[in-house]
């Protein structure tokens, strides 16, 4: 797996997002179980307690659950992981805005490409 | 109880201050950076620990005890030059350590030497400098201290080795143990801090949770220590 910091962001959170990512891609599978905190965390050359915080929020979230003594698995739930699909969705077509109109695109101009692309697309 | 607490703790050599009023309690299962530039404190900090130094004034006290033979046996040194007889192979080298230190664990140290494919009959002086900082990195963490102190693990090797040095203190972590990393290169190990400290001029002038840091000041340890400590 690949891990990428940003600089002044708390690690933490970016790992709340990454490993989200690895969800949504299917790195991690629906109903996987995902490896032990100290694995993830030598994984991506973080402080244990920052990855155990990062599972911590993403179990509060729903999208991961514990299981006593056999460890963390991701959440089979179809509406949790829908909801993130919906979530990272939103983040990028967000991004994607803002690119755009940097480069003087209003939002008509924007949905008018959007929807030139997809008729190319198979 | 803390780990490691320091109390009004004040060192100096002859008329010059290094240390200036230290308070400090650190708690076990963390990773500390003691972070400053050359001559802010921190080998003087680190040897006050070990029982090298004796304070001035104020005290240092390890699981409550003053530093002394009791307390010795909990720390796990690595000083930041080479402190081995360079005539011993890395096979008489873990005797040695297995004979000095009782919490050696000759099997952690013989698992992590095989990984890296270091030949045990090899003397020290024939190693790399980059094997040689490996074979004492894995001698230091190999013992079942309550307190490891690295100090400048990281400087001067490459950045294979580097990453290498950072993954074993991660996995060697253990929630009953506090690893202080003492360095000035904080770029290259800031991800593995839970906690910081700054030493300026012999005083502490932060201590805090490194994402609670970047958080607020929307920078990382690395810039925010060039700001605080810029020439």
């Amino acid at each position: 797996m690949s891990w990428t910091f940003k600089e002044g962001v708390p690690i933490y959170t970016q790992l709340i997002e990454q490993i989200k990512m690895h969800i949504a891609r299917g790195e991690f599978s629906p109903g996987d179980q995902i490896p032990p905190v100290r694995d993830l965390a030598m994984d991506a050359g973080v402080n244990p307690n920052t990855m155990q915080r990062a599972l911590a929020e993403l179990e509060r979230e729903g999208l991961l659950y514990s299981v006593r003594t056999s460890g963390r698995f991701v959440t089979e739930d179809k509406t949790k992981l829908d909801e993130l699909q919906g979530l990272l969705a939103e983040k990028y077509i967000e991004d994607m805005f803002i690119s755009l109109r940097k480069i003087g695109m209003n939002k008509e101009d924007i949905v008018a490409a959007v929807e030139q692309h997809a008729k190319g697309e198979k | 109880m803390y780990v490691l607490e320091c109390n009004n703790l004040s060192k100096s050599y002859g008329s010059k201050r290094a240390l200036e009023r230290i308070d400090l309690q650190l708690g076990s299962g963390r990773i500390l950076g003691l972070l400053g530039p050359n001559g802010s404190g921190k080998t003087t900090l680190i040897k006050l620990a070990e029982g090298l130094l004796q304070p001035t004034d104020g005290q240092i006290l390890i699981g409550g005890k003053v530093p002394g033979v009791e307390t010795k046996a909990q720390i796990a040194y690595l000083p930041d030059r080479e402190f081995l007889p360079d005539y011993m192979t890395v096979e008489q080298l873990l005797r040695y350590y297995a004979d000095f230190f009782q919490d050696f664990d000759m099997e952690r140290a013989e698992m992590m030497l095989k990984n890296l494919n270091i030949n045990k009959a090899q003397r020290m002086k024939k190693l790399s400098k980059g094997t040689k900082e490996k074979v004492q990195l894995i001698l230091t963490m190999s013992r079942d201290a309550k307190i490891y102190i690295l100090d400048e693990p990281i400087a001067g090797v490459d950045p294979a080795a580097r990453d290498y040095i950072l993954k074993t203190i991660i996995s060697n972590y253990s929630p009953d143990s506090l690893v202080i990393i003492c360095t000035h290169l904080i770029a290259d190990i800031e991800s593995v801090l839970d906690e910081v400290v700054f030493l300026k001029e012999g005083r502490v002038v932060l201590h805090r949770n490194a994402d609670e840091l970047r958080e607020e000041t929307g920078k990382n340890i690395d810039g925010l220590f060039r700001e605080v400590f810029r020439c």
